[in-house]
Parts: structure tokens; C-alpha cells; sequence
């Protein structure tokens, strides 16, 4: 696969099975960020193929993949800024947007593990705090009630507490019956939620295994990992 | 004081014609950071389309009130179904092609639908038929209104708050706000941005055509390139507000056209557009983000 005229993945082959938390690991450009974009349709490989339920997703436009059960928090959090909590919220679910009662249900959920969230909804996005944003943003994705969640390097410039709390909400929401493709640079981190770990390097598939083996293999963390402290 | 009561109206007056235009330009900015410069174009051809119904068909017999009203909703549908195909057919293809080709196909647009005009309805100024009934004027403490002046300020802030309302209000509006914030991540909500794209093209124009078919009854004559003198009106008026902001546009609009007619009504008539394009450049160095501010950082 080629992102604009660079190719930035080759031959990543990748499975992720129902009801477990995968962790896609790798240094800065390894490609972590291009794979979810792919899965989410934002770009679309030139060779390989996709596939979701057995059925391909290249054929599918990013707006549609929503609707298949994918749902994407982006790098960055990337919430709506000068829109609400609340309006960002309704976007997360706006393929049901003329079924009030199934966006109202999700809302309430989503209040129920972000107590936070529901105090500040009236609020624009942009002026919630870092942590904050990155729980709106997990919240809109959840809008849609995805059975696959592509969560994107969620710990990004969070406080070390903060990023304890985050991890624990990915736990819970994984414990709720979703699948999760967790895409972090803070491997220690997410190899203690994840069931399976991918390694990527320079564009491919470096190693692939048990979380709890990865986390263990002193070399592996050496050479593709960093020795970093835990949170940073 | 009367002087500047009289300009005043018909600064609101004109200006609420701008702020409709402006409307157009600001929201194909604000979601796809392109000046349509094909917009005024359709505001015109709105009008001119007006003028054919008013003079080739029957509807005029309905007098002032229902023909005013069928005649604006039908300019209003055509210039939207033109919209979406000159989105089609001139935008479209070139969404993955950087922010100067769309540009110079705007400008190759305007040029096309403007001489397009010219062939059809001959470049000399055509008179506008109006309705007797439209006439009447009054005169409020030394001012005078006319019914002319009250329907356009009239439609224009109903069709603005309606707008508002919608944008605002709405998760269609949520959307078209998210969309103009950040694409992808519209995309990655499930939002169907070439769907907001067409949106904003059927909107734009709509607006346009109802005010060019009342600049029309208004100043009773029209030209094939009336396009291009409100045009650069109203994007000064959405640079005036801030271009992407749409109630910036709506104030800018306005405060463009009381200013017209204020420098028009003390200074001097024949320089009224110099006075405009003088606000504009003093805009542009001074307060480029314009008058009601940036809009909060898009990317956080």
C-alpha cells in the first residue's frame, strides 16, 4: 500500500479476532497510523485487500465503513472543536441521526462511563482539557456503537494518571463485548491490556505474538520497542 | 437626519442583498476553502431567469403577492439544480487536485456562464417588468419606504434566520460545521461529505437566485454583468465577517451596504464603490480574519 506517492506499508498481514484488545506497536512512522487509515477506508490500498466478516471494505467509502461496525478515534483526538460535547457526540452516531431514541440510549451510556463528559456537555469541545477531549473523542467512536474500535495512539500527551484512567476505560469497554485495535507508542502500557500484539517496522509486520510474551521479550523491547519508562 | 435615516434604509436594503450573496461565497469556503467565483454568476442568471418567467409566461398574471412568491421559489430550484451541476461538473473532479485548479475552473466558469448570458439575453440592459402593486411607498417620519424595500429586508432575514437556524440547530448542521472543521475525521463519523458538499451547493445558489430576482424588481434593470459588481460586493462583505463565518457574512453584508449608501449619500454617489473596495484593502491589512474575529483554532 502506498500513501500518496511514498509507500509506506508492505505486506502487513494482520487479524484481529472477535472480543479481543489487538495493541499495534512500532516507532514513529512504522505505519501504525496508515493501517487504521486504510481499515477506515480514509485511504485505500493500491494492492492486499481488507477484509471484514469475511466480506473485502475496499470497495466501501470511509462513510460507509462506519455503518459496517468500524469506528475510528483518530490520532490527535481530533474532536470538533467549536462544536459541543454533545453536538460532537450526536456526529459519533449520525448515521441513526432520525432515530432519537437509539442516539439518546448511546448518550446515556456514554455518560455513564464518563461522568465528566455529561457535566461539560453543553460545553465547546475545544475548550475541554487534554484528557477530557481524548474521552470525548473514545465517546463520539463509541456514538456508534462499533463491534470493532480503531483507537489511535489514545495516551498522546497525557498526564501519566490520565493515561492509567484511559487504559482502564479501553479495559472496561473491551470487557462490554467490543473489539479493539489499539494503535500506542507506549508499549508497556498496552501490552498489559492487549490479548496480541503486532509489531511494525518500516512499513511491515517485524513481530507478531502473545502480549504477554512480547512484554517479556527483553530483546524485542530493545530493538523495536525502546527501553522507555512506562508512561511517558 | 433624514439624510442618513433615507440612506440608511436603503443601505439595509442593498446590504441584505449582499449578506444573501455573501452567504453563498462564505459556506463553499468554509467546507471546501475555495472561492466560487462562479458564484455571482448564478446570482445573475437567477435573475435573468426571473425576467424570462416574468416576461414569457403567464405567472405575472397572478399579481405581486403568489407571482412574487412562484417566480423566487423558481429561480430559487433552477439555479440550485445549476449549482449542483456546475459543482459536478467543474469541482468535483478536481477535489483531489490541490486548491489552484478549482480556483481557475471557478474563474473559467464565471466567464463561461457569463457570456453564455450575454448570447442568450444580449448584452444591453433589459428592463425589468414590475408589478404595479410593488410601488406603493410610505413615509415614516420624513423617510420613505417602499413595499420593494420592506419585502427585500423582509425575505432576506427570514431566509438568514432560517439558515441559522439550521446550521445551528441541526445535526445536518453539526455536520456541515464538522465537515468544514476537518474532512476526515466528517468522513470517520460516517458523514457523506460530497452529500454536504452538494448541500452547500444547492443553498448557495438558492440564496442567490431569490436575490438576484429582487435586485431585479428593485433597480428594475439587470445586465449580464451585474455577476461580477455584486460579487466582488458580497466577497468583501464575507471578508468583512470573517470568510467561512456565516453570521459574519450576514453582518457584513449589511454594515457593507449601510456604509455604500451612507458614503453615496454624503460624499458622493459616483464613488459609492470606491468607498466599498477602500473598506475592502483597509480590511485585508488591518483585520484580515475580519470583524468578527478568528474563528477558534480548527485544529487543536
Amino acid at each position: 500500500m502506498s500513501y500518496g506517492r511514498i509507500e509506506a506499508l508492505r505486506q502487513v498481514s494482520l487479524h484481529v479476532h472477535e472480543g479481543e484488545i489487538v495493541a499495534l506497536l512500532g516507532a514513529n512512522g512504522a505505519g501504525k497510523t496508515t493501517t487504521l487509515r486504510a481499515i477506515s477506508g480514509l485511504i485505500k490500498p493500491q494492492q492486499g485487500d481488507i477484509l471484514f466478516d469475511g466480506s473485502s471494505l475496499l470497495a466501501s467509502p470511509a462513510h460507509r465503513i462506519v455503518g459496517q461496525g468500524i469506528a475510528q478515534c483518530p490520532e490527535g483526538r481530533r474532536v470538533f472543536p467549536t462544536l459541543t460535547v454533545e453536538e460532537n457526540l450526536r456526529l459519533g452516531a449520525y448515521l441513526h441521526r432520525k432515530d432519537k431514541e437509539w442516539v439518546q440510549e448511546g448518550q446515556g451510556k456514554v455518560w455513564e462511563l464518563f461522568p465528566r463528559l455529561h457535566e461539560r456537555r453543553f460545553q465547546l469541545a475545544g475548550t475541554l482539557s487534554g484528557g477530557e477531549q481524548q474521552m470525548l473523542a473514545i465517546a463520539r467512536a463509541l456514538m456508534a456503537r462499533p463491534r470493532l474500535l480503531l483507537l489511535d495512539e489514545p495516551s498522546l500527551g497525557l498526564a501519566p494518571l490520565l493515561v492509567q484512567e484511559i487504559f482502564r476505560t479501553i479495559r472496561a469497554i473491551n470487557a462490554q463485548g467490543v473489539t479493539i485495535l489499539l494503535v500506542e507508542q507506549n508499549a508497556r502500557l498496552a501490552l498489559k491490556i492487549a490479548h496480541r500484539a503486532y509489531v511494525l517496522a518500516t512499513g511491515r509486520v517485524a513481530v507478531s505474538g502473545d502480549a504477554a510474551d512480547l512484554a517479556n521479550d527483553e530483546k524485542l523491547r530493545k530493538a523495536y520497542l525502546g527501553a522507555a519508562p512506562a508512561c511517558s | 437626519m433624514e439624510l442618513f435615516l433615507e440612506q440608511l434604509v436603503n443601505g439595509l436594503t442593498v446590504g441584505s442583498v449582499y449578506s444573501l450573496v455573501a452567504l453563498g461565497y462564505t459556506m463553499v469556503y468554509g467546507v471546501m476553502r475555495l472561492i466560487n467565483f462562479a458564484h455571482g454568476e448564478l446570482f445573475m442568471l437567477g435573475s435573468y431567469f426571473g425576467f424570462t418567467l416574468l416576461v414569457s409566461t403567464n405567472i405575472g398574471a397572478l399579481g405581486a403577492g403568489w407571482g412574487l412568491i412562484v417566480i423566487v421559489l423558481m429561480a430559487a430550484g433552477a439555479m440550485a439544480l445549476l449549482g449542483i451541476l456546475v459543482e459536478r461538473v467543474a469541482y468535483a473532479p478536481l477535489r483531489e487536485s490541490g486548491r489552484l485548479a478549482p480556483v481557475v475552473s471557478a474563474l473559467g466558469v464565471s466567464i463561461f456562464l457569463q457570456n453564455a448570458a450575454m448570447l442568450i439575453w444580449g448584452s444591453r440592459y433589459r428592463a425589468y417588468p414590475v408589478w404595479a402593486a410593488l410601488d406603493r411607498r410610505w413615509q415614516v417620519g420624513g423617510v420613505h419606504i417602499t413595499l420593494m424595500q420592506v419585502i427585500i429586508l423582509g425575505v432576506s432575514i427570514v431566509l438568514m434566520l432560517l439558515l441559522y437556524f439550521i446550521i445551528q440547530r441541526t445535526t445536518l448542521g453539526a455536520a456541515i460545521r464538522a465537515t468544514a472543521i476537518d474532512q476526515d475525521t466528517a468522513r470517520l463519523m460516517g458523514i457523506d461529505v460530497n452529500a454536504i458538499i452538494r448541500f452547500i451547493f444547492i443553498i448557495g445558489p438558492a440564496l442567490g437566485a431569490v436575490a438576484g430576482v429582487m435586485v431585479g424588481l428593485y433597480y428594475r434593470q439587470i445586465h449580464f454583468t451585474m455577476g461580477w459588481t455584486y460579487s466582488l460586493k458580497a466577497f468583501t462583505a464575507a471578508i468583512m465577517g470573517g470568510i467561512g463565518n456565516i453570521p459574519g457574512a450576514m453582518v457584513g453584508g449589511m454594515l457593507l451596504g449601510i456604509l455604500e449608501m451612507l458614503g453615496a449619500g454624503y460624499i458622493s454617489a459616483a464613488w459609492k464603490d470606491v468607498f466599498v473596495f477602500i473598506i475592502l484593502i483597509a480590511l485585508l491589512i488591518l483585520r484580515p480574519t475580519g470583524l468578527l474575529g478568528e474563528r477558534v483554532a480548527e485544529k487543536v
